[in-house]
């Protein structure tokens, strides 16, 4: 790896003046171009498929103008501006209003998210692993590497809008406001990525700045949101979130340019911050250093339960905020979704709603939705055992005098609890979310008891993978094929007909859709008993194999 | 006639894939002796480590610590061992201090506050740093300062030194010494020989998971030779016909030859009646001991 930077830097040196704090820039460019091209190739393809497939998908659900009318009539509803965008063209909801509305919000956070992660990638995490002293130590100018980062993640955001401008084109939408769609992608995502060059600067540790880029992204996202529900297409608030800029072209609606300029101009300025700050460092220096932390160990972080507890907690609370966060906001929907489904049945072909009893049945999908989360979270904290063990800290745990058994059980009552709550929660705020858009008080207790039914589910899926550590440590990421399996099926299982075979392997699909369906505790103790019978043979397991580290 | 026998393996065979790690290894560590353990990388010293304390699990062969096999009885053989690895991985968002306490807690012995504030001001570790921050010496610490904080009976360390700078290093080789004069016994696995040489009673060398060599040092240094140089007065050629001399060299004056050590006694008279001005007879050292068992380079010279 650090082959490659020689090489380039001695170009430099036979090429350019060596006294410029740039010297170096291009080739360091090219070498993290080369080091990306595969990621870079990822984000863009995922991101301008996953758009283009929207689109097409959107024509085929929402035929006529009638259909999308109705549509447009659920989106003035304060849940649904926080999830999309300004309420421009609901009066005439074309397809190009429609995707402008609806598909602009998730693209723009998900090109932001890309720019965080490559500029830090570059920046803060390359000098806190050391690289970047060994870049430095070649004839390369003081700004250099940071600058070189940046026209990667500006390589990276041209081609999203570029790839983003032809999927759109394809589809059929009108050209200029694609462009404008494009571009207003590529300037968010330079945004965001000159926000976390800022970042990089202030914390000696990459996860730290990922987290404040990040956490500036979602303040960006809730200020905009909040200022649209104030004044559905746009009040003064939203114009202080660099998300709202780019949905403020208007886009197939009344496009204009002009609010794509504040984008640029922040980038710059941010910029300009980012490198006055790299001034004032030394390098692999924060300018907020981390504080430091306890001595000694609180007692409740002596147990197994008490380490795993604190291992996992970080992750389990920002699937709870997210769980919760959706669940609200999906419960709230209910009280718009009525006059939509009674306009527009198209849709209980497309998800499994039972369309004489909507509510509760609307209720019930969206928690399913919600769910599926659980479900990742579990066997995200069942398989960071295996990590642990990868790395040698079980091994250090366990030769500390804790049985192997001991320390795969605890683990895993941790995280069972843990995913618990949140599957919980995820009934109780869709329920509390129902209860504030319908005023009945009922809706709360009944998806709460339908969230702890679909506890079995859960913790069935923690099992597999448990039992996988246990036996089949190498291939335990084989777990989150049963997670695909379940995001696939609880989908597009209705829209696709999937076979009845391959959705009964879903154990969300396997849980009776409380509140429209009855209880059935049939499945629901096969499914507890089968994941007590894996759990117990995980322990087993755990005990008959080699440690891996 | 095991009893005084802290760690005991015959035998050991463990494969990985195609690969065999090891390959009929014995050892033998007497309780209260500080044993070395020397190896090339990749020799199988980790996974020799890794099958005492029952992480893995021999394909055939017998392994007994403590009088205990670790595989069956690992939490009671755990109980009475202490064990760092070489390369050391913490908790990145937990600090130093935590760390030790979770390590040494999750024991179930009693923590050792004095002794931890002693090793925490020898190690000069800040235990209020995340383990995210330190550096791959100041891991090793954490470990090396939970495991030395821990009252038991057997050290296990893995190439504990890796990473430490040398003041840090005569820190480790102090407690070493320390423990080893409270009776307690250790192995420790090293490609450092001078490291070996400092600090163990015995040594068993490893390579590609055999155990080639075994026993105290003043017994390996039997089975090399020693390097003699001098200056006599008279012609040296009554030397060549000595049986157990080899390499003999004359160069600006100075004789140079290396001796097995069993023809010692025969070559000094012979040397004496030379007219020695100077004279010089030196040690073998490991790194001597180590190539002739892993370097065709030694090998081909002295034969």
């Amino acid at each position: 790896m650090t082959a490659t930077p020689t090489r380039e830097a001695d170009t430099t040196r036979a090429t350019s003046r060596p006294e410029s704090p740039f010297t170096g820039t291009l080739p360091l460019w090219r070498v993290f171009l080369r080091l990306d091209r595969l990621r870079i190739a990822i984000w863009v393809l995922a991101l301008t498929l996953t758009m283009w497939a929207t689109v097409v998908e959107l024509e085929v659900v929402y035929p006529d103008a009638a259909s999308r009318q109705a549509r447009a009539a659920l989106m003035t509803s304060p849940s649904a501006i926080m999830l999309a965008g300004p309420a421009y063209g609901l009066d005439d909801y074309t397809l190009g209003a429609m995707v402008a509305n609806e598909i602009s919000l998730t693209m723009l956070v998900a090109v932001s998210i890309m720019s965080i992660l490559l500029a830090v990638r570059h920046t803060r995490a390359e000098e806190e692993s050391g690289r970047m002293e060994v870049l430095r130590a070649l004839p390369v100018g003081r700004f250099a590497p940071a600058t070189a980062a940046l026209l990667s993640v500006a390589t990276a955001n041209l081609l999203v809008g570029a790839f983003a401008t032809v999927a759109l084109v394809g589809t059929g939408l009108e050209a200029q406001s694609s462009v404008a769609f494009g571009s207003a992608m590529a300037l968010t995502g330079l945004v965001f990525g000159a926000v976390a060059a800022v970042t990089a600067q202030l914390t000696e540790h990459a996860r730290a700045a990922t987290g404040m880029a990040l956490a500036v992204l979602g303040v960006a996202f809730l200020v905009r949101g909040i200022g649209d529900i104030i004044e559905n297409t746009g009040s003064w608030l939203s114009w202080f979130s660099p998300i709202a800029w780019a949905q403020q072209t208007r886009l197939y609606v009344d496009l204009r340019w002009w609010p794509l300029a504040l984008s640029l101009a922040l980038t710059v300025v941010l910029l300009a911050v980012a490198v006055s700050l790299a001034h004032r460092r030394d390098l692999g220096a924060g300018l907020r250093s981390t504080p430091p932390g306890p001595a000694r160990a609180a007692g409740r972080l002596l147990s197994v339960e008490g380490l795993t507890h604190r291992l996992l907690r970080g992750t389990t609370l920002g699937w709870l905020v997210g769980v919760a966060l959706f669940g609200l906001t999906f419960g709230s929907l209910a009280s718009s979704l009525q006059d939509m489904i009674e306009d527009l049945p198209q849709v209980g072909e497309w998800i499994a709603i039972d369309e004489t009893a909507l509510t509760e049945s609307f209720g019930g999908v969206m928690l399913s939705f919600l769910v599926l989360g659980a479900a990742a979270h579990v066997v995200g904290a069942v398989l960071r055992l295996r990590a642990e063990d990868e790395a040698g800290r079980l091994a250090l745990l366990v030769s500390g005098g804790t049985s192997r058994t001991r320390m795969t059980g605890g683990w895993l009552l941790v995280a069972a609890a843990h995913t618990s709550v949140v599957t919980v929660v995820g009934g109780l705020t869709t329920g509390v979310g129902m209860t504030l858009a319908t005023g009945e008080g009922r809706w709360t207790g009944e998806l709460t008891v339908a969230g702890l039914a679909y506890l079995p589910a859960v913790l069935l899926t923690g099992a597999v993978a448990a039992a996988l550590v246990g036996w089949l440590p190498r291939w335990a990421g084989l777990a989150w094929v049963l997670v695909v399996l379940m995001v696939f099926v609880t989908w597009f299982g209705e829209a696709l007909n999937l076979p009845d075979w391959l959705r009964d392997l879903s154990p969300v699909e396997q849980t009776p859709l409380l509140p429209a369906e009855d209880i059935t505790a049939a499945p629901l103790l096969v499914m507890g008993a089968l994941a007590a019978v894996l759990a117990a043979a995980a322990l087993g397991g755990i005990r008959r194999r080699d440690l891996l580290a | 006639m095991t009893s005084d026998l802290a760690i005991e393996a015959r035998d050991l065979v463990k494969t990985f894939g195609t690969t065999r790690a090891l390959d009929g290894f014995d050892l033998s560590v007497r309780t209260g002796t500080v044993a070395g353990f020397l190896g090339p990388n990749g020799a199988g010293k980790s996974t020799t480590i890794r099958v005492l304390l029952g992480m893995l699990r021999a394909d055939s062969g017998t392994a007994r610590v403590l009088g205990m096999d670790p595989w069956v009885d690992a939490v009671a053989v755990h109980r009475r061992v202490a064990y760092v690895p070489g390369d050391t991985n913490l908790w990145p968002s937990l600090t130093g201090g935590e760390i030790i306490d979770v390590l040494t807690r999750l024991r179930g012995g009693e923590r050792h506050e004095a002794r931890r504030a002693e090793l925490l001001e020898k190690f000069e570790l800040d235990p209020t740093k995340r383990a995210r921050s330190y550096s791959k010496g100041n891991r090793q610490k954490v470990a090396l300062v939970a495991a030395l904080a821990s009252d038991v009976e057997l050290y296990l360390f893995d190439e504990p030194t890796s990473g430490l700078d040398p003041l840090m290093e005569a820190v480790f080789t102090q407690e070493v010494r320390r423990l080893r004069e409270e009776g307690r016994t250790v192995l420790l696995s090293s490609h450092i020989l001078a490291e070996v040489e400092k600090l163990c009673d015995t040594v068993t060398i490893i390579r590609a998971g055999r155990d080639v060599e075994s026993g105290t040092l003043a017994e390996l240094r039997h089975l090399t030779r020693s390097t003699v140089t001098a200056t006599t007065r008279s012609d040296h050629t009554a030397l060549l016909r000595l049986p157990g001399v080899h390499d003999l060299v004359r160069e600006d004056g100075y004789l140079s030859f290396d001796v097995d050590n069993t023809a010692l006694n025969d070559v000094l008279p012979v040397l004496a009646q030379l007219g020695v001005e100077n004279l010089t007879i030196a040690p073998p050292s490991l790194e001597e001991l180590f190539m002739r068992h892993y370097g065709d380079e030694l090998s081909g010279v002295s034969s």
